[in-house]
C-alpha cells in the first residue's frame, strides 16, 4: 500500500506539462518580437512577418543607444526608483503604525471602528473621480511635482495596507505586549523593539504590492507632473511617441529598456512578488 | 494605569495624523469633485452653479453613453475570458508536472509589466503581425488591423487586457486550489467522482472564496481601465473603444468638461461601489449555502 502511494505521487503528468509548455508561448511572443525589432535596423523590416520575427542581420545594441538618449533614460528611471522607494518606505512606516494603533484600539473603542471602515472604504474610490480635484488641489499646494505624487501614492495605498497590517496583528497576542508594558517599556518603544520586526512577513507583502503598483502606474504621474518636465519610466514611453514615429525598432528599445528593470526584479524576488500578491489578494 | 493612558496616547497621536492626510488626499478631493460636478466648470476661469443638469446630461449624452457600453461589455467579457482561463492554468499548474515552479514563474511574468508599455507591443501586433497572418490564411476578419474597425477594437483590448490579467487570477486560483485537502479526492476516487464532475462538485464549491475574490478583483480592475486604452487605440476609432476612465480624463483634463466629468466621475464611483456590494453579498450567499 506505502509503495504504491509513493508511485502515485511520483507520476508525471506529462500532456497537461506539454500543453502549459506550449502555453508559455504566449507569453513569450510578445516579448520575442518586442526583444528582435529592438535589436534590428528600420531598413531590415520588411513588409512581412519575417521582417518583423526574424532575427536581425547584424547584432547590435546601437537602438538601446539611441532610446536612452532620445527618453532621457537614466533620469526617467531614477526618478521611477526614487517615488517608488520613496513610497514603500513610507507606506512600510506609516501604515504598518496605523494598521498597529487603529487595530489595537478597535475592541475597546467605537471611534476607531469607524475610522477603521472608514480609512478602508477608500478602496473603491476610483482614481478617476479624484483625478481633477487633486491636480488643482497639488498645483494650489506647490506639490505638483514628484513629491506631490510619492505623498498622493502613500493615500492611495493606505485602505489595502491598513486592512493587511491590521489583519495580520490581529493573530499577534497582545500578551507579548503586556509582558514589555510590565517591564516599563513605552508604546513606541514596544511597536518599534517588538511588533514592528515581528509584522516582517507583511511588510514583505506590502513592499511588494505598493512596489509593483508604483512602478506601473501611468495616470498619476501623468496628470499631476506633466507640468515639471520630468517623467518616470512609463510615463517617458507615452510622452516620447512622437518623437518614435515610425522608427518602431527605437520604439521598442526604449520599451524593452523600460521592462528591464521589474523583470530583474522579478526574477531575483520571484517568491516573495508571488506571495505577496497572493497573500494581498486573499486576505 | 500609567501604561494604559501612554497606550491610549499614543494610538491617538499616530492615528490623527495619518487619518488628517488621508482626508486630504481621498476624502476633501472626492467632496471637491461631487461639488464640481454641480457646476459648468471648464477647468479655468469662473463658473456657475447648474444645479443637477449635469447628472441629467450625462444620460442623454451619447458619448458617455458609448463609453458605459464599451467598459461595461469590456468588463464583463473580460472577467468571463480571464476567470476561465486563469481557472484552466491554475488546475494544470497545481496538477503533477514537471518543472511546477519555473512554469508558475512564467505564468505570473505578464502581471509585473506595466499595461501601457504592453499596450505599445500588441499595437504593433495588432497592425502588423496579425494582418499579414490573416491575410496569408485567407481570413478576411482578420486581414487588415483590428485597431482600425469600429467593431472589432474592442476585442482587441480585451485580448491585452486579458493578457496581463489572467496572471493575477492564475495564482490566486492556484492558492485556492493548494486549499483543499487531498483525501477529499481520495473519498471522490472510491465513489468514481472523476474529470468534469470531480472538479463540478468536489474542487469547484471548495474554491467559491477565491473565485468571489478573483470576480470581483478582476471586474473592479476591468472597469477601470486607462493604460490599455491610452496605448492601443487613444479611445478610437471613432471613439468605440472610449473607457469611461478614458474619457473622464480626456474630456476633464483639456476637454474643457470639468464639472460635467466630475458628475460622470461621480456616477462611475456610485456604479464600481454598487457592483463590489452586489459581488461581494451574491458571493458571500454561495459560501453559506454550502
Amino acid at each position: 500500500m506505502m509503495s504504491k502511494g509513493n508511485k502515485q505521487t511520483r507520476v508525471v503528468n506529462w500532456p497537461v506539462t506539454i500543453l502549459l509548455i506550449a502555453g508559455c508561448l504566449t507569453i513569450f511572443f510578445p516579448l520575442y518580437m518586442a526583444l528582435i525589432i529592438a535589436l534590428k535596423q528600420p531598413s531590415e523590416m520588411t513588409n512581412n512577418i519575417a521582417g518583423a520575427l526574424s532575427f536581425p542581420q547584424t547584432w547590435s545594441l546601437a537602438n538601446f543607444r539611441e532610446a536612452m538618449q532620445v527618453t532621457d533614460f537614466w533620469n526617467s528611471l531614477g526618478n521611477s526608483l526614487l517615488i517608488t522607494v520613496a513610497t514603500v518606505v513610507i507606506s512600510i512606516i506609516l501604515h504598518g503604525m496605523a494598521g498597529y494603533a487603529i487595530g489595537r484600539s478597535m475592541k475597546q473603542s467605537k471611534i476607531y471602528n469607524i475610522i477603521y471602515m472608514f480609512i478602508v472604504s477608500g478602496m473603491f474610490v476610483p482614481f478617476a473621480i479624484l483625478m481633477m480635484p487633486l491636480v488643482k488641489q497639488t498645483a494650489q499646494m506647490g506639490i505638483a511635482n514628484r513629491f506631490g505624487v510619492i505623498l498622493l501614492y502613500v493615500v492611495f495605498y493606505m485602505p489595502l495596507n491598513v486592512m493587511l497590517y491590521r489583519g495580520y496583528l490581529s493573530n499577534i497576542p497582545v500578551a507579548i505586549e503586556e509582558a514589555a508594558r510590565v517591564d516599563g517599556a513605552s508604546t513606541w518603544k514596544i511597536y518599534w523593539t517588538i511588533i514592528f520586526p515581528m509584522m516582517k512577513p507583511m511588510h514583505a507583502t506590502v513592499a511588494v504590492l505598493t512596489a509593483m503598483s508604483t512602478w506601473n502606474d501611468v495616470m498619476t504621474p501623468l496628470v499631476i507632473m506633466s507640468g515639471t518636465g520630468k517623467n518616470t519610466l512609463p510615463l517617458a514611453q507615452l510622452n516620447f511617441q512622437t518623437q518614435f514615429g515610425t522608427n518602431y525598432n527605437l520604439a521598442f528599445a526604449s520599451y524593452i529598456l523600460a521592462l528591464i528593470p521589474i523583470l530583474l526584479f522579478y526574477i531575483v524576488c520571484q517568491k516573495q512578488i508571488i506571495n505577496g500578491v497572493a497573500n494581498g489578494a486573499v486576505k | 494605569m500609567k501604561g494604559d493612558r501612554d497606550r491610549k496616547r499614543t494610538f491617538m497621536l499616530i492615528t490623527i495624523p495619518i487619518l488628517a492626510l488621508f482626508i486630504c488626499f481621498n476624502t476633501l478631493p472626492l467632496i471637491k469633485g461631487f461639488i464640481y460636478s454641480f457646476t459648468n466648470f471648464k477647468g479655468y476661469g469662473s463658473y456657475d452653479w447648474v444645479g443637477g443638469r449635469n447628472y441629467v446630461d450625462l444620460f442623454t449624452d451619447g458619448r458617455v453613453g458609448r463609453s458605459y457600453l464599451f467598459t461595461f461589455k469590456y468588463a464583463i467579457v473580460g472577467t468571463i475570458l480571464t476567470n476561465v482561463i486563469s481557472l484552466v492554468i491554475a488546475l494544470g499548474l497545481n496538477s503533477k508536472i514537471k518543472g511546477k515552479s519555473v512554469l508558475r514563474g512564467i505564468y505570473f511574468i505578464p502581471n509585473v509589466l506595466g499595461g501601457l508599455v504592453i499596450g505599445y507591443i500588441f499595437s504593433f501586433f495588432f497592425t502588423y503581425i496579425l494582418p499579414v497572418v490573416g491575410q496569408s490564411l485567407g481570413i478576411e476578419a482578420l486581414s487588415s488591423s483590428m485597431l482600425s474597425s469600429t467593431s472589432q477594437a474592442w476585442i482587441a483590448i480585451v485580448i491585452v487586457g486579458c493578457w496581463q490579467a489572467i496572471a493575477m487570477n492564475t495564482i490566486i486560483y492556484i492558492s485556492g486550489l493548494q486549499t483543499v485537502p487531498e483525501d477529499i479526492y481520495e473519498a471522490g476516487a472510491i465513489d468514481g467522482v472523476t474529470g468534469w464532475r470531480k472538479f463540478k462538485d468536489l474542487t469547484f464549491p471548495l474554491i467559491i472564496p477565491f473565485f468571489g475574490i478573483n470576480m470581483v478583483l478582476s471586474m473592479k480592475n476591468f472597469l477601470m481601465v486607462f493604460d490599455q486604452v491610452m496605448a492601443l487605440t487613444k479611445g478610437g476609432p471613432a471613439q468605440s473603444t472610449e473607457s469611461i476612465s478614458y474619457l473622464i480624463y480626456n474630456n476633464g483634463m483639456s476637454g474643457g468638461q470639468f464639472g460635467f466629468q466630475s458628475a460622470n466621475a461621480f456616477l462611475f464611483f456610485v456604479t464600481i461601489v454598487v457592483i463590489s456590494v452586489v459581488q461581494m453579498t451574491i458571493t458571500n450567499k454561495k459560501e453559506e449555502q454550502l
